[in-house]
C-alpha cells in the first residue's frame, strides 16, 4: 500500500516536471527571441553617425518597409513586407493545392479503403510526412524546376510556383493523416442513416461525414499551415530567394524562414542586421501563435454547436 | 385490413429460402417470410437470433458489414431486390435504427437530406416536404419555430420521431424499424407505437423488437425467430394465444430469452 503511494507520487512528479520543462523551454525561446530582436530597435553601444549600418531601426520602417536589403551600399533597408508576403503567398498557394487534395485523399482512405490496404496506405502517407525536406528540395531543384521552366517557357523554374508545389507536397501528408483520423471517429450511425436514405457513399461523405468532422479537419489544415509557413530548407533550394514582392507565379520569392537561414551566418555578430534577423524570428512566432489561436477559437465554436 | 387479416393477403415484401452469412457464420437460415402490405409485421426472438440481420438484409444494409453475403431471394413487389439499384432500393425500403441517429445538422436539413440526395433542391418544395414529414410524425407543432436548431439538442423521443420523419421524406413504400423504442422511455414508446398504427395505413411496416408486449400491442403479424431460423409465423393474436411450436410458447410465456 505504502509502496504504491510512493510510486504514485513519483509518477506524478515525473509528469509535472516534464510538463513544466516543456513549457519553460518554449517560454525561454520566446524571451530569447524578444530580447535579441528588440535590440535592433534600440541604440546599443556606439552609434556612428557616419555609418548608416549602425543606426537602430524604426518599428514602422521594419514592419511596413517595402524593401529588404541589409547589404545595400549606403543606407541598408530592413523592410519585412516582401518577406512577409513571400511567406504568406507561398503558404496560401500551397494550401490551395494541398487542402482539396488532402481532404479528398483522406475521404478516400477513411471511407473506401479497408483492412490491410488501408493500413499500408496510411503508413506510406505518414512515412512521407517524415521525409527530409532537403530531399524534397532536391526534387524541386532538379526535376520540378526544369520541368516548370520548359512547360511555362520561363527562364528559371526556381520561383513562387515551385516553392508552393513543394510546400503543398510537404503539408499533404499531415493534412491527409489528421483528416483521416477525424473522419474515422465520426459515428458509424451517421453513415448508416445516410445509406438507409439511399445516399451513395460519396454523397454521404460530402454531405454528412465531412461536416461532422469539420473541427478535426480544421485542425489538420492548421497543422498543414504550420508545416508550410515554417518550412525552410526546401523553399531555400527552389524559391530563387530574391527579396522582392513577386508579381507573378514565375517570379522568385524570399520567405521569412529562408532569410534567417541565408543571412544569419553572414551577418556580423551583435550588429543591427544580426538583431533584425531575430526580430524576423519573433514575427514568425507571432504568425504561428495567431493562427493557432484562431484555429483554437474556431474549433471551440464548432464543438459548442455540436454538443448538446 | 383488419388485424386478423390472413397470412395469404398480398405480400409487399417477401423472402424465399433466405440465408445470410457473415464470413463462415450463418446468421439467418433458410427463412421464407411474407410481409403483407399496409400492415405491421413484428419479428421477435431472443438476442442473436438473426432478427436484425434479417431486417437489414431487406434493404441490403447488412452489406455494410464486411464479409456479409446472402443466398436465396428477397422480393419487393415480386421483383428480386438485387435487380434494383441499391440506392433506389433503399429509397423505397426505408429504415429506422435502435438509437435515434439524427445528423448533427438542423432539423430542417435532417429532413431535407434525403430529398436533396435524390435531386430535389428547390427551397419551396423542400419546405413542403419538411412540413408534411414533420406533421406525419406529429412533430410539426413542437418544432415549426425551431427548424434551424441543431437536431442533436432534441429529446430522445423527438429525435426518433425526426428519424422517422427523415425516412418518410423520401417517400418510401416499406418501413423497417430495428428496435425503434429500445432507447426510449415507456411513455415515448407508446407514442411511437401510436404513430406506427397511423402509418400502417399507407406503409408496409416491419418492426424488430425484443419487447413482446410491444409486438403484441402494435403488430398485425408476428414471426418468431430462434438461432437463425423462422420458427413460426402467423397473425399476432394466433402467435400469442395459440402458438403451434413449443419453442414459441416457451419464449412468449417468458421461459427463456
Amino acid at each position: 500500500m505504502k509502496r504504491r503511494r510512493i510510486a504514485d507520487r513519483g509518477v506524478r512528479v515525473l509528469f509535472s516536471v516534464n510538463a513544466v520543462l516543456a513549457a519553460a523551454v518554449l517560454l525561454g525561446i520566446l524571451i530569447f527571441l524578444l530580447a535579441y530582436g528588440i535590440r535592433a530597435f534600440i541604440p546599443a553601444g556606439a552609434v556612428d553617425p557616419e555609418d548608416p549600418s549602425t543606426q537602430p531601426l524604426t518599428l514602422g520602417g521594419f514592419l511596413f518597409g517595402a524593401s529588404w536589403n541589409p547589404d545595400a551600399y549606403g543606407q541598408p533597408e530592413y523592410g519585412i513586407v516582401p518577406l512577409l508576403l513571400g511567406s504568406l503567398i507561398t503558404t496560401v498557394l500551397a494550401l490551395l493545392i494541398a487542402i482539396p487534395m488532402g481532404i479528398a485523399g483522406a475521404v478516400f482512405i477513411a471511407e473506401r479503403l479497408r483492412g490491410g490496404v488501408r493500413v499500408a496506405v496510411k503508413m506510406a502517407v505518414e512515412l512521407f510526412a517524415g521525409f527530409p525536406s532537403v530531399v524534397i528540395g532536391f526534387f524541386g531543384l532538379l526535376v520540378l524546376g526544369p520541368a516548370l521552366a520548359r512547360v511555362f517557357n520561363v527562364p528559371s523554374g526556381l520561383n513562387v510556383l515551385n516553392a508552393s508545389v513543394l510546400l503543398a507536397l510537404m503539408s499533404l501528408p499531415t493534412i491527409i493523416s489528421v483528416s483521416d483520423d477525424a473522419l474515422r471517429v465520426v459515428p458509424h450511425s451517421y453513415r448508416e442513416a445516410a445509406y438507409a436514405l439511399g445516399a451513395s457513399p460519396w454523397t454521404t461523405a460530402i454531405r454528412v461525414i465531412l461536416p461532422a468532422a469539420r473541427s478535426g479537419i480544421l485542425a489538420a489544415v492548421m497543422l498543414g499551415f504550420g508545416r508550410a509557413v515554417g518550412e525552410t530548407m526546401a523553399v531555400l533550394m527552389v524559391a530563387g530567394n530574391a527579396p522582392i514582392i513577386p508579381r507573378s507565379l514565375f517570379d522568385p520569392v524570399r520567405t521569412i524562414t529562408t532569410t534567417i537561414a541565408i543571412e544569419l551566418g553572414e551577418s556580423a555578430f551583435n550588429s543591427i542586421h544580426f538583431f533584425a534577423l531575430f526580430a524576423l524570428g519573433f514575427i514568425l512566432f507571432l504568425i504561428a501563435l495567431f493562427t493557432n489561436l484562431i484555429a483554437e477559437a474556431l474549433i471551440r465554436r464548432e464543438k459548442r454547436s455540436f454538443t448538446l | 385490413m383488419s388485424p386478423e387479416g390472413s397470412v395469404n393477403s398480398p405480400a409487399k415484401l417477401a423472402t424465399k429460402n433466405l440465408s445470410v452469412f457473415y464470413g463462415s457464420f450463418q446468421a439467418v437460415i433458410d427463412v421464407g417470410i411474407e410481409f403483407p402490405a399496409c400492415a405491421i409485421t413484428a419479428i421477435i426472438g431472443p438476442s442473436g437470433c438473426g432478427k436484425s440481420t434479417l431486417l437489414r438484409s431487406l434493404n441490403r444494409m447488412n452489406e455494410l458489414i464486411e464479409g456479409a453475403k446472402i443466398r436465396g431471394e428477397i422480393l419487393l413487389d415480386g421483383k428480386n431486390i438485387y435487380q434494383l439499384n441499391v440506392l433506389e432500393l433503399r429509397k423505397r425500403v426505408g429504415m429506422v435504427f435502435q438509437r435515434p441517429n439524427a445528423f448533427p445538422l438542423s432539423v430542417f436539413d435532417n429532413i431535407a437530406y434525403g430529398p436533396r440526395v435524390h435531386g430535389i433542391n428547390r427551397r419551396q418544395k423542400l419546405t413542403e416536404i419538411v412540413e408534411r414529414s414533420l406533421k406525419a410524425v406529429r412533430l410539426w407543432d413542437e418544432l415549426k419555430d425551431r427548424l434551424d436548431q441543431n437536431a442533436l439538442g432534441l429529446t430522445d423521443e423527438q429525435r426518433q420521431r425526426l428519424c422517422i420523419a427523415r425516412m418518410l421524406a423520401v417517400e418510401p413504400e416499406v418501413l423497417l424499424l430495428d428496435e425503434p423504442c429500445s432507447a426510449l422511455d415507456p411513455i415515448a414508446t407508446l407514442h411511437i407505437e401510436d404513430l406506427l398504427r397511423q402509418l400502417k395505413e399507407k406503409y408496409t411496416i416491419v418492426i424488430v423488437t425484443h419487447n413482446m408486449q410491444q409486438a403484441a400491442r402494435v403488430s398485425d403479424f408476428t414471426g418468431f425467430m430462434l438461432l437463425g431460423k423462422l420458427i413460426e409465423f402467423g397473425t399476432t393474436s394466433q402467435i400469442f394465444t395459440r402458438p403451434q411450436h413449443p419453442e414459441t410458447e416457451n419464449y412468449i410465456s417468458g421461459r427463456f430469452g
